[in-house]
């Protein structure tokens, strides 16, 4: 299992190399030009020299390496010689967003905890409705409850955010009472400091709607997987002989089946958690949620590079981790598949 | 639905030459594997209604403007923002143009675009598929491009192509062709890796069965065996994969238009009407539906079809 996964920790190496040098080619192609806002009186050969100090004066290949170097090991100091105190940061320039002149990091860093309050809790609370639902679904095949579960799960699939997200805020924001329970807000606010109950609820309602969206599709995909899974392994021999063996239906069920089905679905739900922050760009954008989505979008708008490089190779460092962890897990979980 | 599988089935099922396959069909139709098929997707409801109201969309956005012949374009400012009316059944917008004549111009976009991408990602997975699946000297190379392209994050590298290729394209195409081709070639090369695994993955199985063990001893050459023998027989995986890619495409050109990095302002598609809708939700809701209800029915209809067709083809559900 360790030289399984160590073999995986190794062949992820040069995919997110690979990966960096077509994001960073990509972009680097970008029309956009970080003087074009600065006023027109600038003389062009000041202009020349602003660029210069950018970084865009040298070659495409010194640039990546000197990208990747900060990127990879200039960053990741500075965080660490933060928390930890134990040695100066390093020398080197920090990565300067070209729209709002400060470190990119910083600001991803600012905005990360309300994306993973929005994304992380809706994906947890579409897992909790999901694994129950293909449980059920599974073990009454072609009942009432499963037929309705396949049309939901069918429309959280066909429903995209950008329509359910407007369809939650024309229902509950637009033509509830102000008054009502039912009202809630469709701008997620970020100055709100929950030091109160009050507070507390506040956030709470304003996380009710993306949150909802979120968790609609998450629920519809899992939940088919874990229908599928169940079914799968419902048929199988050992489950006979269980039941032969007298045992009672909901051990067999919740014991055997259910343990032997969440192997595929727990990799499932790992591969799912990088996408998740794919989808919630849409989410944050209709609900203003000002998470790294929407500083995504904001920075792909402005033609800032150096943020839509860094956004964009985070998503796919993320994407490469999980890929990673749902292997691993799959290895633990299932001993047949290892491959050493 | 009865059109689009018959005559693709004809051919596709026997990999006998085509004279003998049009001669099976028309002395006796009956026990072609593709009517086994057929009959199956008959029993499944949802299948054949998602695929009458998919024709019922498509029909109505290609031939409604000729009949509905309001130019989708024309701005009557004196009669904006009406609800539906009988001179509007869908209503107008805020510039007085008819919402019925935007929405079949935008479904027109909407669904070439889904057919199109769908189209490329198809031609491409299939491919990288067969090509890694048949010759084993390249199938590492290229399930190594699918993995990495699998680890891209997709929908931000989406946006980041259409900001760039957008002037050039738009310059040398005209605004509507430019974006439109950008569009297809970004979602088709960012949406082809799950065909490729399938199709690999069947080619793979195909390979030591015995028709191609006999096609080949009496010589067949890679390029005729992969057209005569092997791409018949990955067909079903295929058309599932197709009607798949026709929903995940017109939901992330959508996507990008809802986003503002779709197609330009005055060129209607349901995305488009959707964004320009949300301005105006709190005074006329109705607006935000009609383009939401067609994103979400016709890729509703297209995924059960995908279901039904899944359910068809596999032969340990259809033997029930």
């Amino acid at each position: 299992m360790l030289t399984y996964t160590i073999r995986r920790l190794l062949t992820a190496i040069p995919t997110l190399i690979f990966i960096s040098l077509i994001i960073f080619l990509l972009l680097d192609m970008a029309p956009g030009d970080p003087t074009a806002q600065l006023p027109l009186t600038i003389p062009p050969e000041v202009r020349e020299q602003i660029r210069q100090s950018l970084g865009l004066g040298e070659p495409v290949h010194i640039r990546y390496l000197l990208w990747l170097k900060q990127m990879m090991w200039s960053e990741p100091m500075f965080y660490l010689s933060q928390a930890t105190g134990w040695f100066d940061p390093p020398e080197t320039a920090r990565l300067i967003s070209w729209q709002t002149r400060a470190p990119v990091m910083d600001t991803i860093f600012e905005r990360l905890p309300q994306t993973i309050m929005v994304v992380g809790l809706s994906y947890v609370v579409g897992v909790l409705i999901a694994l129950p639902i293909g449980i059920i679904s599974a073990y009454k095949q072609y009942s009432v409850f499963d037929q309705t579960g396949t049309f939901v799960s069918m429309i959280g699939f066909s429903i995209p955010p950008f329509f359910s997200g407007v369809l939650m805020i024309i229902i509950f924001s637009v033509s509830m009472d102000r008054d009502s329970f039912w009202w809630f807000p469709s701008i997620y606010d970020t100055t709100l400091v929950v030091d109160s109950w009050e507070t507390f609820k506040t956030q709470v309602r304003q996380m009710v709607l993306p949150v909802m969206v979120l968790a609609l599709q998450t629920t519809a995909q899992i939940s088919r997987f874990m229908r599928a899974s169940m079914l799968d392994n419902l048929n199988q021999d050992y489950v006979r002989t269980a039941r032969a063996k007298g045992m009672t239906e909901s051990v067999v069920v919740l014991k055997h089946v259910l343990r032997n089905s969440m192997i595929p679905v727990v990799t499932v739900i790992a591969l799912g958690i990088p996408a998740i922050f794919g989808g919630a760009i849409i989410t944050e954008q209709i609900f203003k949620v000002n998470g790294i989505g929407q500083f995504l979008i904001v920075s792909i708008q402005a033609s800032d590079v150096p943020s839509v490089q860094t956004l964009t190779f985070i998503f796919a460092v993320l994407i490469v981790f999980f890929n990673l962890i749902a292997d691993i897990l799959y290895g633990i979980l299932d001993p047949r598949i290892r491959y050493d | 639905m009865t059109d689009p599988v018959e005559p693709a089935a004809a051919g596709a099922a026997n990999p006998a030459p085509p004279a003998l396959s049009e001669d099976t069909r028309a002395d006796a139709p009956a026990r072609n594997q593709w009517w086994d098929v057929w009959d199956q997707f008959k029993t499944h409801k949802g299948a054949v209604m998602g695929a009458s109201f998919f024709i019922f969309v498509v029909a109505a956005v290609y031939i409604g403007p000729y009949i509905w012949t309001i130019d989708p374009t024309y701005i009557d400012i004196r009669a904006r923002n009406q609800g539906p009316t009988w001179a509007h059944p869908f209503g107008t917008d805020q510039l007085g143009r008819d919402m019925l004549a935007r929405m079949m111009a935008g479904g027109q976009t909407s669904i070439s675009v889904g057919l199109t991408a769908m189209a490329l990602a198809l031609f491409l997975g299939t491919l990288v598929g067969v090509l890694a699946g048949y010759f084993k000297r390249i199938d590492g190379l290229l399930m190594r491009l699918t993995d990495l392209f699998l680890a891209l994050p997709l929908l931000p590298l989406l946006l980041v192509m259409v900001m760039l290729f957008r002037q050039p394209l738009s310059a040398s195409f005209g605004p509507e062709t430019g974006i439109f081709i950008l569009i297809v070639v970004a979602i088709g090369i960012t949406s082809w890796m799950p065909t490729a695994r399938i199709v690999r993955g069947d080619v793979l199985a195909l390979k030591e069965r015995e028709f191609v063990l006999a096609a080949r001893s009496i010589g067949t050459r890679p390029g005729r065996m992969i057209l005569r023998h092997v791409l018949p027989n990955v067909m079903s995986p295929i058309m599932v994969s197709a009607t798949l890619g026709i929903a995940t495409a017109i939901i992330t050109e959508s996507a990008l238009s809802f986003l503002g990095l779709g197609f330009p302002p005055d060129f209607p598609t349901w995305g488009r009407l959707l964004f320009d809708a949300t301005d105006f939700m709190q005074q006329h809701p109705e607006r935000v539906m009609w383009p939401g209800l067609a994103i979400s029915l016709t890729v509703l209809s297209v995924n059960y079809m995908g279901d039904g067709l899944r359910d068809a083809l596999d032969p340990r559900i259809r033997g029930l």
